[in-house]
């Protein structure tokens, strides 16, 4: 599909209300008593429906209008998820301002750069925490005319022209309804669907946070083309705990939920969110790895401080889960006896399981931003939460690629969305073009020219296409290495896929500027010492059983299996095991256990030439620190085990 | 005029003087500090107060009535609320429970309409529900809402004393070293919600406490006992210059002050 395509797309489907007021008045004329939103407060989940949504943004904005707020200008929001955070934006929208939405636990140096950079005239901050922030920062900046509060508590006393509570803001707006009747309805109509939206800043990693502007048309359309492949209701449910200023919540709690007409839940507490996840039941979550990973790890701690009944049911029901996950990956029929077996395990545990977590409803769940180990994510395809992979940024409202409910593969990211064209460009760098990409950076042009070229959004990040179409994301661009004859790997990407073996502590992935690629992997000494117990091999240290050739075989077979996933050109042709493990203390590891590079090929360079010579071993003489001062003396002989698979074979 | 008023407290266990001719006031809406070394009678003068203790001379006037004679119960309805210096909750209910006891005093179904729940009882519960999840909300303390409170961390427990002794919604509330036994974080949020209790709800706070700089920093006025006697009374600033304080209170190291 060309960019024409446009035209004709799922944009289309949404007919004139085309912006997020105008989506706000259809919804609220044509599902006026529908719950569009819900707070919990006071212990009970408090309800607003599209008719009270509509009200309180009508009320505000024109409150804006009465406080002077100018079209083209900008207004900050700064706090946790809770309704007013999203009549705020709305409001600013109507009268023709974007909102910038700011992180509720940035410190004070990142607020004020933000909110001075974005020159918001209006700053609508949720409660003293935030209130504080920005009064010490008042004086730096100076085209701040209003700080608007949401929750007055703690700010009773507090005495400044500039701040304002936001029930007196709509109290405004109603006087100012009465004054000039048809206004609201004049502003809304005035919105374009290529009207700035929302300014969204995003962390650099260098220097000062950059923001890319979106517009109706970009954040819309990516809503409409995710809903294309992944189906959102009215009907549905949405919880919204993760921050607002991201554009995957925005993407979320906002633009989709204005298109379908879902219904958004804000939990009452930070704390409580678990718990009320399960209350709500959702059928819709994104969240990014860090959560589906805690959920996974307390599962784990809780089954094992359980009832010996509820544990055995675990440990019975969740290996067939997982069999069956594993068979959909594969995308083989699922045979009959599999099937029975799964539903006994279903009613055995799943039913449970998923009604603990709050996952009974789940239709759809994604995850996205960074990778999710395979192991985490079979958990969750064992209980039947059909969780996707996502990839994404910013600068194109969010999401370009995702699973389709019929393919599903842990290490890749999915296909592109409608109206969305994704490729490799010559340097390994995922570019993608939609009508979803940005308007550029916000004041600043020379970062905009480099992000996007040609209409092409350059992504920074290293992948490649499956044969099958599906993205895999490497790693950040300038963190991937080239072989001698140029071809791209991340060693970083390869580690990481070889250490989700159990039987892999560590691995060192080498080829720069050299021929092929090699490995130098630690041996987990727990793991591969049972599994050498239960095969009757017999060793002393950790040294002799690195050095057992049935142990070469079985990390063979582990070093196979990520090589089949790997690229021709990047797949490992030689490994061999170290006699010890990287250790912090001999300064081969950072202290958050990052491999240092650097130091390891140094220290391992005998083992390095033998990996890339001819000698089947290599014999080493070495002498290793303890975390107490005493040395030991290692003499041993290093194999070195050639791979069928790699280049060098 | 004074919201209580304390005058010429004497209270003596057989022939040990606890509280030798106590007198003070206090004024309403303000933050009141009782301070003094140990077994210098703030306890008891505390007791006085709720009515677990008779002096043997003086009187208590709280709000223009003289309150000498009362049971501590009938303290309670007048508005008077307090906390220990132990925890005395009830460990094997719930926050909510522990929170909805502290409504009793307020409630007025008896036996057969509580029984038949269904019609006043159950008005009255929402009505009391509702205000007890108003001091959840005060207090923060919405994640642990149903958690029995025996399981819950030291500083969390005095957070829901607190939350208990403002469920009788009091206009005097007398603090029992509130903050004794937290660490840094946990005495920091403590002495907000002090502040807040008085600042936002309008409610009258005497408070024993022993951590100098959150006496100094929150109250509006200090008593000082020692030895069953006042010693001083005044604005803080006032009271921490006090040659006399210094020497009763703090002995050799008035840097402690600072």
């Amino acid at each position: 599909m060309t960019t024409d395509g446009t035209t004709v797309s799922s944009l289309d489907r949404l007919g004139q209300d085309d912006t997020f007021p105008k989506l706000l008045v259809r919804n609220a004329r044509t599902m006026p008593d529908k719950v569009a939103l819900r707070e919990k407060e006071f212990g009970i989940w408090q309800s607003f429906t599209w008719r009270d949504y509509h009200d309180h943004v009508r009320d505000f904005s024109l409150g804006l209008v009465a406080l002077g707020l100018q079209p083209g200008e900008n207004v900050a929001i700064i706090g946790e998820n809770r309704p007013e955070w999203v009549w705020s934006e709305i409001a600013a929208q109507a009268c023709g301002a974007a909102s910038v939405g700011l992180y509720q636990d940035s410190n004070l140096a990142d607020v004020a750069f933000v909110i001075d950079h974005c020159d918001a005239s209006v700053v609508v901050a949720e409660d003293q925490e935030q209130v504080d922030k920005i009064l010490d920062l008042l004086d730096k900046l100076p085209k701040v005319r209003w700080v608007v509060f949401t929750d007055p508590r703690g700010l009773r006393k507090y005495q400044h022209e500039k701040l304002i509570a936001f029930t007196d803001v709509e109290a405004r707006g109603r006087a100012l309804a009465a004054e000039r009747p048809g206004l609201w309805e004049a502003n809304v109509a005035r919105g374009k669907v290529t009207d700035l939206a929302i300014i969204s800043y995003t962390s650099g990693t260098t220097g000062f946070p950059k923001g890319a502007m979106l517009s109706f048309r970009n954040l819309l359309g990516m809503a409409m083309n995710l809903h294309a492949v992944d189906e959102k209701r009215p009907t549905d449910e949405f919880v919204s705990f993760l921050p607002l200023a991201w554009i995957g919540e925005q993407m979320m709690s906002l633009s989709t939920a204005l298109a379908i007409g879902f219904t958004v839940n804000f939990p009452e507490e930070t704390e409580t969110t678990a718990e009320n996840i399960r209350e709500i039941g959702p059928h819709v979550m994104f969240a990014p790895p860090r959560f589906w990973e805690s959920m996974t790890s307390t599962v784990q701690v809780k089954i094992m401080d359980t009832t010996p009944f509820k544990r055995f049911m675990f440990n019975l029901c969740m290996p067939i889960g997982r069999k069956v996950a594993d068979l959909r990956f594969e995308k083989k029929p699922v045979p009959f006896h599999w099937k029975v077996l799964y539903r006994l395990a279903y009613w055995g545990l799943f039913r449970a399981l998923r009604d603990r977590l709050g996952f009974t409803y789940i239709r759809s769940a994604s995850t996205g931003g960074a990778a999710l180990g395979p192991d985490v994510f079979g958990f969750f395809h064992a209980m039947g939460v059909r969780l996707k992979q996502i990839y994404g940024q910013t600068e194109i409202s969010g999401i370009s690629c995702i699973h389709r409910d019929d393919d599903i593969q842990s290490h890749t990211v999915g296909v592109p969305i409608p109206e969305t064209e994704v490729r490799i460009s010559e340097q390994g760098e995922i570019l993608s073009r939609s009508p979803s990409v940005f308007l550029g950076y916000y004041k600043n042009d020379e970062a905009t020219a480099k992000t996007v070229v040609d209409g092409w959004l350059h992504s920074g990040d290293a992948g490649y296409l499956a044969p099958d179409g599906q993205l895999v994301v490497i790693d950040r661009l300038k963190d991937v290495m080239k072989l001698a004859d140029g071809t791209q790997f991340s060693p970083q990407f390869i580690e990481n896929r070889l250490k989700f073996s159990p039987y892999v502590k560590e691995a060192v992935v080498v080829g720069h500027d050299r021929p092929f690629l090699t490995a130098m992997l630690c041996i987990d000494m727990g793991v591969v010492g049972k599994w050498a117990e239960k095969n009757r091999i017999s060793y002393t240290t950790y040294t002799d059983l690195s050095a057992k050739p049935q142990v070469y075989d079985l990390l063979q077979r582990e070093v196979d299996l990520v090589n089949e996933k790997l690229p021709d050109a990047a797949r490992i042709a030689k490994f061999v095991l170290l006699y010890k493990e990287l250790d912090a203390d001999d300064e081969e590891l950072t202290r958050t256990r990052k491999v240092r590079r650097g130091f390891v090929e140094e220290r391992y360079r005998e083992v390095i030439a033998a990996l890339y010579g001819d000698a089947p071993e290599v014999a080493i003489d070495t002498t290793i620190k303890f975390q107490d001062g005493k040395t030991t003396r290692i003499r041993t002989t290093l194999l070195v085990r050639k791979l069928t698979m790699g280049r060098a074979a | 005029m004074s919201m209580l008023d304390v005058r010429g407290i004497i209270l003596h266990f057989r022939g040990v003087a606890a509280l030798s001719d106590v007198s003070f006031r206090v004024e309403p809406k303000t933050i009141h500090a009782i301070i003094g070394p140990n077994g210098a009678g703030k306890t008891s003068l505390l007791n006085c107060i709720s009515g677990v203790y008779r002096p043997q001379h003086g009187t208590i006037t709280f709000d223009g009535r003289d309150i000498s004679r009362l049971t501590p119960s009938a303290r309670t309805k007048l508005g008077i609320a307090r906390t220990f210096q132990n925890i005395a909750l009830f460990r094997g209910m719930t926050v909510l429970d522990n929170l909805l006891i502290g409504r009793h005093v307020h409630q007025r179904t008896g036996v057969l309409g509580g029984g038949l729940y269904w019609g006043f009882g159950q008005r009255e519960e929402i009505e009391h529900r509702a205000l007890v999840e108003d001091i959840i909300d005060f207090l923060e303390i919405q994640h642990i809402r149903k958690k029995v409170v025996g399981t819950l961390a030291y500083g969390l427990q005095k957070r829901v004393e607190l939350a208990r002794a403002l469920a009788l919604a009091p206009r005097l509330l007398l603090l029992d070293e509130p903050m004794a036994g937290m660490n840094a974080e946990e005495k920091e949020d403590m002495a907000r919600f002090v502040v807040e209790t008085a600042e936002e709800r309008g409610t009258t706070i005497v408070m024993i406490e022993h951590d100098m700089g959150v006496v100094m920093d929150l109250s509006n006025r200090v008593t000082v006992l020692n030895f069953g006697e006042k010693i001083a009374d005044g604005p803080p600033e006032e009271v921490q210059r006090s040659k006399l304080v210094q020497d009763a209170y703090l002995g050799e190291a008035p840097e402690l002050f600072a």
